[in-house]
């Protein structure tokens, strides 16, 4: 177990001991890894639902039977038929549709935040891990005054101000993601440096920028993929929550939060207008949640199911 | 039923046995009211309840009950009733008002309600130091505005005087017919002189609090509930029939909506926007609906390209379907507006100018206009966008609209909200193309739409300005006859609809749930609904 | 125990806690719109009237020390919206409500939690492993916006058992307090299973094993204390994202806690209570942080403190 108290609070199992340990032995390890991913049912059907989604989403703007703003106001919650797979919306307009276009938005805004919160936590982490001594420490100090800091009022304030854009709410939620990330890798650093091909390394002269990006970094990335698979449903929540209190993605366009939140309303009358969104959302978290779990079984062979 | 939910949440949850032997221990509801309670869906949280001090519409539902001015209204008819003023007479120039106040007119610590007390009140109402938000409406008495801007330092200027303990005299600036009407308004109400200035800012609170209306506070819990009794000192306490009333804040309609379900509540806010039509529907006994003063509108920002151009603006007007709107977007009876004043305000309905359907005639002249205005077709208009702020149902309407005018005139408009606060700057300072706006009239006369659109008005905000119309209504302050001033306000909304800085899209209703029960809680205009004639049956 | 590193934390925090007040000063005043703009415009002049009653016509920085010069007094301040109220009475009111949900939620969420997560541990790969964990993702994919308005239809309106809404006697406390308790119910079962899982591999778990003793004495015995690390870990930070996220509880079932207040005067820009409710949560969630740094000391003689 590593020295101090804040790698182990992630909460998380995922401070694993990496198995990637050089770069030589990487590929027939990633191969192992994926070999015993296949074995693992569950992860295999979410996985192959996600891709599915993901082709979907993409496809959206060619394969939707309607525009996804045209409304026709006579048709107020109708039920599913042929000409409507998922029924309407309340202002008529195809429900069928909207889930596709909220598939995009929310997938988008779950993938890029994800990202934005992996680059900036991996940089950071690495960086903090590999420093190391007063920096390393002065870092992790920031990350966790950061922790202290309400989410909520971060993107809060940040919504009031940008409301419009789209891009600001990715980084705003990537934002609130990173320092668990950062702690990881930093974790993994500060075990990896000790390595012999590190200290080689560090011993020829190598520049630690280069230290850092070309041969820490990647050997983190068995516990960065895991805790992205993980990152991703917490984003997409956390836009439906901000839709929630109508400060998410801003009409016309919508998210599955969105569709949630108007179907609630109308959960009664027509169930529906409920259903489609959440179980659209619902699996999709399950699949990530699945293929998460898969992931990590399959890099760390040591903490897999008996 | 009951079965089948207890299997439910013993598969929702592993620890199922446990946990529904607990709910089976809890099978009660919650309780039923005790009579002549009621419950009152009351929106938002109230600022404060000093009369001078608060600004909204759930401030005013408990001030005006824990306070009487000198007239109340009628709640059907909405005429003046005698209240705190047991009679008053109005001078022949409509410019000097001499009230007799009764003489069992009590605060609720025993003390006599005299002359005195309304004196000081709207001196205090107009001392700038008290920074009243609707100082404005003592703005009609002589000298009121010019205290409240700084020009005059001597309170004692305003043109209101104790003649003796029970008359009050009134002098106005200018005749103002509406003015009893006015004098309903809470910032009009006495509050207590001792009380005020021995606890300064916290004399609202419930263990402080000296009132002189129907009923007086009991208790209030900032955002769960605000409770007041009947007031046994009132002049009037033997009609009052209700024992206590609880206002709920709840700002969720969806909630309010469940809580009145369960019996929880007796009176409603608003209902949720999608269920409105399902209310409409199926529970007609509970369902309520009925105008309400206020318009909904667009406003126009004349300064900018393209909208700087009166008919760029005239061609938006004609290609909205405003029908449409409030048969399938809004759906709660509003009614198409084809003028700025809701028809029937203070007994003016203005001609209608605008079409209420688009028709192949309308579009056909919006097009015309367009290409006339150098955009045919819509081509080489600058980008539109249409502001507002983040509501659920503004969105439904923009949304709406856009469709209208890309289907119509082939526009391409975008739409753009904003948080309210950040929406309300953005307004202010003509940064935008098309907002969304509403507003609600503070008294029943035209003049409380119209003044609105004078040169510079502080609710203008479209960069507006008509000379003839601000000398228009510089002058119908002044006038006495009634005829005479229909005229003007016809004129007025002429101008207005010639040179159209807004889109007008429909004349507001209140609608709400509200439990059979209640008795003597009647529809108007100004949704004013004084609890001393309700009861519960 | 390092006493040392416990002092030196909390001395640390006294410069970030006037980092975050600086911050938050700055970041609420230069977000557009101002607390007295209504829809009904104030005219200029009764603006500044109510700008000089309330000091706002001072230059900023001015109003920044006279608010520190304040809170060194822990005065918050008036609110500008509840005219009549401090932000200390606001905070006295609404804080014990939030404190007493978030509480709440927690016991359901262990109590849930860790059954579910223990009998999965117990038979792992069998029925009890599956329904359990099942039901647990859909509690971590089911936004609280979903379950809350679920349960108050089935539990309030179809059944009649409890109120939809209100925080008075205990009835109505049981479905708030469970709908925010779910999805921490729903990480606490996985974290469960996940640390007894883990433990169960040690080596003084096998000799237990070996030994003959039987499975659920090992459970309860042996496993229990290490593996539930993981739990006791994510409760600092799950208490704390309680008490925020509560705030979508709190307006769903009307609770006058301070979740509301926050959003509400965020929104309407009522500066000094964004101020105190920010501050409250930065300490609260401090000092949950550092009771579990303490606790994780108390449960794992391994963790020792630099």
């Amino acid at each position: 177990m590593s020295n101090t108290l804040t790698t182990t609070m992630t909460g998380t199992d995922l401070s694993m001991d990496t198995n990637l340990k050089d770069e030589t032995g990487g590929v027939s390890l990633w191969k192992d890894a994926f070999r015993r991913l296949l074995k693992n049912k569950m992860a295999v059907i979410g996985g192959t639902f996600l891709l599915l989604e993901i082709l979907l989403a993409i496809a959206t703007p060619w394969i939707a039977p309607y525009d996804f703003e045209a409304q026709n106001l006579e048709l107020w919650v109708e039920a599913p038929s042929a000409l409507h797979w998922f029924g309407t919306d309340t202002l008529g307009r195809d429900l069928f549709t909207r889930v596709l276009y909220g598939g995009r938005i929310s997938l988008m805004v779950g993938i890029l935040a994800s990202l934005v919160s992996v680059a900036i936590g991996v940089t950071y982490g690495a960086i903090s891990g590999y420093l190391g001594g007063r920096v390393d420490s002065l870092m992790m100090r920031i990350v966790d005054v950061l922790y202290a800091l309400p989410f909520i009022f971060l993107v809060i304030i940040l919504m009031v101000y940008f409301g419009r854009n789209i891009y600001l709410l990715f980084v705003a939620l990537g934002m609130t993601q990173w320092l668990t990330m950062a702690r990881i890798v930093r974790g993994q650093v500060i075990s990896l440096k000790e390595k012999e091909f590190v200290q080689a390394a560090t011993s020829m002269g190598v520049r630690k920028s280069t230290i850092i990006f070309k041969h820490l970094i990647p050997n983190c990335l068995g516990p960065v993929i895991v805790f992205m698979t993980l990152t991703v449903p917490t984003v997409i929540l956390e836009e439906a929550f901000l839709s929630f209190l109508g400060l998410g993605v801003q009409a016309p366009m919508a998210s599955w939060g969105t569709l949630i939140s108007n179907g609630v309303e109308v959960m009664e009358i027509r169930s529906t207008v409920l259903l489609f969104p959440a179980m659209a959302l619902g699996l999709t978290l399950f699949s990530l949640n699945f293929l998460g779990d898969g992931l990590r079984d399959a890099l760390d062979p040591k903490g897999a199911k008996d | 039923m009951r079965t089948k939910g207890t299997f439910q949440f013993r598969s929702l949850f592993v620890a199922g046995p446990l946990v529904a032997l607990l709910f089976s221990l809890v099978s009660f509801s919650a309780q039923s009211p005790a009579p002549q309670v009621l419950n009152w869906g009351n929106g938002t949280e109230v600022q404060d309840l000093d009369p001078h001090i608060v600004s909204g519409v759930p401030e005013h539902h408990i001030i005006s009950e824990l306070f009487e001015g000198l007239v109340t209204v009628h709640p059907q008819t909405l005429e003046p009733l005698p209240a705190q003023a047991e009679s008053w007479t109005i001078s022949k120039d409509g410019k000097i008002y001499t009230f007799k106040i009764r003489k069992d007119a009590k605060w609720t610590n025993g003390e006599n309600v005299t002359a005195n007390d309304f004196v000081y009140s709207w001196q205090r109402l107009v001392d700038p130091k008290t920074a009243a938000k609707y100082a404005y409406q003592g703005y009609y008495i002589k000298n009121g505005e010019a205290i409240n801007k700084g020009k005059i330092k001597d309170l004692k200027q305003l043109g209101v005087k104790a003649v003796d303990a029970h008359t009050l005299q009134v002098e106005l600036e200018a005749p103002a017919p509406f003015f009893l009407g006015v004098l309903y308004h809470y910032s009009l109400y006495p509050v207590h002189q001792k009380t005020v200035e021995k606890f300064g800012q916290r004399w609202t609170r419930p263990e402080n609090i000296v009132s002189n209306g129907p009923f007086k506070l009991e208790s209030w819990q900032l955002n769960k509930v605000l409770t007041v009794v009947k007031n046994p000192v009132y002049w009037d306490a033997a009609k009052v029939q209700l024992s206590k009333v609880n206002y709920w804040p709840v700002e969720k309609s969806d909630t309010e909506e469940k809580m009145f379900r369960a019996g929880e509540l007796h009176v409603t806010n608003e209902i949720p926007l999608p269920k409105i039509p399902y209310w409409q529907r199926s529970k007609k006994d509970v369902y309520q609906q009925h105008p309400y003063l206020g318009t909904y509108y667009y406003r126009l920002n004349v300064t900018k390209k393209p909208l700087n151009d009166k008919r760029v603006r005239r061609a938006l007007n004609l290609s909205i379907d405003r029908e449409d709107i409030v048969k399938h977007v809004t759906r709660a009876g509003q009614i198409p507006a084809l003028s700025f004043t809701p028809p029937g305000t203070g007994g003016f309905t203005p001609e209608g100018k605008l079409p209420p359907k688009v028709t192949p005639k309308t579009i056909a002249e919006a097009k015309k206009l367009l290409a006339e205005a150098g955009y045919p077709d819509g081509k080489g208009l600058p980008p539109i966008e249409i502001l507002y702020n983040t509501l659920e149902s503004h969105k439904t309407i923009a949304e709406a609209i856009q469709q209208m005018w890309k289907k119509n005139l082939g526009i391409e408009v975008k739409l753009f909200n904003q948080e309210w606060k950040v929406y309300l700057a953005t307004m202010q300072t003509l940064n935008y193309q098309i907002a969304r706006a509403g507003w609600i009239g503070d008294y029943n006369d035209p003049l409380t739409f119209l003044d609105m659109f004078i040169t510079n008005g502080g609710n203008n905000e479209t960069g507006f300005s008509n000379k003839e119309y601000d000398k228009l209504v510089r002058d119908v302050k002044h006038e006495t006859n009634q005829a005479k001033r229909l005229k003007m306000f016809q004129r007025l909304e002429d101008i207005l609809m010639d040179e159209l800085p807004i889109v007008p899209i429909y004349t507001y209703t209140r609608v709400y749930l509200k439990d059979p029960k209640v008795a003597g809680w009647y529809p108007n205009v100004m949704d004013y609904h004084p609890l001393k004639f309700v009861s519960l049956k | 125990m390092g006493l040392g590193y416990l002092i030196k934390r909390v001395l640390t925090m006294v410069p970030v806690f006037f980092a975050v007040v600086t911050l938050v000063f700055f970041t609420i005043r230069f977000a557009p719109g101002g607390p007295f703009d209504e829809e009904r415009r104030v005219p200029p002049e009764i603006l500044e009237n109510l700008n000089k009653k309330y000091h706002l016509d001072e230059p900023l920085y001015q109003q920044y020390f006279r608010y520190l010069g304040a809170l060194a007094h822990f005065d918050l301040g008036p609110s500008f919206k509840h005219s009549n109220r401090t932000v200390n009475e606001i905070i006295a009111e609404a804080f014990p409500i939030s404190f007493e949900l978030g509480t709440y939620a927690l016991i359901w969420a262990l109590i849930i939690g860790l059954l579910a997560g223990g009998l999965a541990a117990y038979k792992p790969n069998s029925l009890f492993d599956y329904v359990p964990m099942s039901i647990s993702i859909a509690g971590i994919c089911l936004p609280t916006f979903v379950i809350g308005p679920l349960s108050i239809l089935l539990f309030g309106l179809w059944m009649e058992w409890l109120p939809v809404a209100g925080w008075d006697d205990w009835p109505s406390k049981v479905l708030p307090s469970l709908t925010l308790g779910f999805a921490y119910a729903a990480y606490v079962s996985r974290l469960t299973r996940g640390g007894l899982m883990e433990i169960r591999n040690q080596d003084f778990i096998r000799t237990a094993r070996a030994k003959g003793l039987k499975e659920s004495t090992i459970l309860i015995k042996h496993s229990l204390r290490g593996g539930l690390l993981p739990v006791v870990s994510y409760l600092g930070p799950a208490f704390a994202g309680l008490l925020s996220g509560a705030l979508v509880t709190e307006t769903i079932f009307n609770i006058p806690g301070l979740g509301r207040f926050f959003i509400q005067s965020a929104l309407n820009r009522d500066y000094t209570v964004v101020m105190g409710t920010a501050l409250l949560y930065f300490t609260l969630i401090f000092v949950c942080n550092f009771i579990v740094d303490v606790l994780y000391v108390v449960l794992d003689p391994r963790v020792r403190y630099e």
